[in-house]
């Protein structure tokens, strides 16, 4: 569990986190969302105890990040931005230090390296020096070192950043698996992930948590939230036939794509119309879908306080 | 100290000491450390035409070595951890920040005793050659162990001060270089035009060279030892607060 408390930070004048609280139980992952140098990483430094917090609390499964830091490090797996880790030690090498200094020995040593290295599929690479890995490695390496230990809490900062779809795709199935019992957190500004791995999201930007909510929610506070889009041949008439449905606020065109879009007025539904409509006319269709809502957009509107400028030309029509 | 905070010291000592030997600095320091080391007590100290059996010639350049060849080591401790950023792993694993910074510095002494302990042909040389008196050997390699451990502690603080190690190893040398003359006339002119004679006294008192002639007498005075002792002591603990202040940089 970890559980913040009007948690802050000061460099100087510049305020770097300003008063976040939540909480977060085992089997939940949060998502950490926001724009870049919102804050993010900083919180997670101080929870993880490698930066102390100005003012507020941090609590590790109920350790105190300051007054008891090695009882809150016990407890938690971390994989700072970047994943750092030293290059000239071979990945066997590097896990067995972390191992070592965690307290692990014996046969339980042997069996959690073994296990991690499973995991993260380490195996071709363990002989070789950490340096000469690709980017792709060199992150599950560090994800490796952040669970070697079995940790109750993990705090993962960009687990994915620089991956390829594939291995994107891994660690996300990782984090799920691992979700069950624990309590994770993890940063990122890719916003399909937190779609993927994240029972609930935090928005945080200038330091402030300015949404705290389940993917879907936020979803829902889209204005595509319900909306309908489709591809057609001709577009003009189904233009037409979508702005006689009583309960459509708006319609949009994407050039990029060639979709239409029709946007509900607010509470209503307008798929069952929009189909009716179409096929009363004779316009030909194909992807007719509903859709949940799109997070990319309720990102910009909650963390640009309005939505509008960011929207590229041509997306609105 | 308990188990799990020496384990954890240990930890951190097997994998620094390690990193030494991972990379050709290990072997390029030993090869430097005891070519110079050589050059200097045959050619430049004479060991032969002197006609004495005793290691004065090698002893005697050893402040002058440890001043280039300490900072080497000492730059990367702390400065490379910040540059790669596994200072941020280091410090979040579950160690006393003490446990970090000493296991560190052990493995660098450690790793310098070596060094030292490979010159032995010269204390088998000079046995072989007469009868000299074995004991004040024995305290010079101590002695200059303990100086050597002071330089270190001296670069542990500088290295952590910069992400760049080149400004570590130029800080440290200059800073081991103040030390080591600290009660020479450059050093102590300066501050006997306006200091209070007892604090010129005082710096006086701090300098390398006069502790490590002392024991180098042959006379192992605990007061010499100590002061090495306690100037270890007191740059780790500097580096510990410096550590503190700059990781977040």
């Amino acid at each position: 569990m970890i559980e913040t408390s009007n948690l802050a930070k000061y460099y100087g004048d510049l305020v770097a986190v300003d008063g976040v609280s939540f909480k977060v139980e085992p089997g939940q992952v949060l998502g950490f969302l926001g724009p870049n140098g919102a804050g993010k990483s900083t919180t997670m430094k101080m929870i993880a105890g490698f930066l102390a917090p100005t003012s507020g609390t941090a609590k590790v499964c109920g350790h105190d990040v300051v007054e008891a830091p090695l009882e809150a490090k016990r407890m938690l797996g971390y994989l700072p931005e970047g994943a750092p880790s030293y290059g000239e030690m071979t990945a066997r090498h590097f896990l067995e230090f972390v191992a070592d200094v965690r307290g692990l020995a014996g046969a339980r040593r042997a069996q959690r390296i073994e296990e991690v290295i499973e995991r993260l599929h380490l195996h071709k690479v363990l002989e070789q020096s950490i340096e000469t890995l690709s980017k792709g490695f060199k992150r599950r390496v560090g994800l490796a070192q952040a669970l070697v230990h079995d940790p109750a809490v993990l705090i993962l900062d960009e687990p994915t950043d620089g991956l390829d779809p594939n291995q994107k795709f891994e660690v996300r199935s990782l984090i799920n698996n691992l979700a069950k019992d624990k309590t994770i957190v993890v940063s990122t500004h890719i916003l399909e992930e937190v779609q993927a791995v994240c029972s609930r999201a935090v928005i945080i930007a200038r330091g402030k948590i300015l949404a705290d909510a389940t993917p879907a929610e936020l979803e829902s506070r889209s204005r595509y939230h319900q909306a309908v889009s489709l591809t057609t041949s001709n577009v003009p008439a189904a233009r037409d036939a979508l702005s006689r449905v009583a309960d459509v606020a708006a319609i949009e065109f994407d050039a990029h794509t060639h979709r239409l879009t029709a946007i509900p007025k607010p509470g209503r539904q307008i798929f069952v119309p929009i189909n009716d409509a179409l096929k009363a006319q004779g316009i030909a269709f194909s992807e007719l879908q509903l859709e949940s809502g799109r997070m990319d957009e309720v990102f910009r509107t909650i963390t640009h306080g309005d939505l509008g400028e960011d929207v590229p030309e041509g997306a609105r029509a | 100290m308990s188990g799990s905070s020496f384990n954890g010291t240990l930890a951190v000592f097997k994998r620094e000491f390690a990193s030494y030997f991972a990379t050709p600095v290990a072997y390029v320091f030993i090869v430097i450390f005891l070519l110079l080391a050589g050059v200097f007590t045959f050619y430049i100290g004479q060991f032969y035409e002197r006609g004495q059996a005793d290691l004065f010639p090698f002893f005697n350049f050893h402040p002058w070595l440890y001043l280039f060849l300490v900072p080497a080591v000492a730059m990367r401790l702390w400065s490379e951890e910040r540059k790669s950023g596994t200072i941020e792993l280091l410090l979040t694993l579950p160690l006393t920040m003490w446990q970090a910074v000493l296991g560190k510095f052990l493995a660098a002494w450690a790793f310098i005793g070596i060094a030292l302990a490979l010159t032995f042909p010269v204390w088998i040389t000079v046995n072989y050659l007469g009868a000299p008196d074995n004991g004040v050997i024995f305290a010079c390699y101590l002695g200059s162990f303990l100086m050597a451990g002071a330089f270190l502690a001296i670069g542990s603080c500088l290295s952590a001060c910069t992400r760049n190690q080149v400004v570590a190893f130029i800080l440290t040398v200059v800073v081991c270089f103040l030390f080591l003359l600290a009660g020479f006339p450059l050093v102590l002119n300066f501050f006997s035009a306006w200091a209070p004679q007892e604090l010129v006294d005082a710096i006086s008192g701090l300098s390398f060279l006069q502790h490590f002639a002392a024991i180098a007498k042959g006379v192992i005075d605990m007061r010499d030892i100590v002061y090495f002792l306690l100037a270890i002591a007191f740059w780790l603990y500097a580096s510990a607060v410096v550590i503190d202040l700059k990781k977040a940089d």
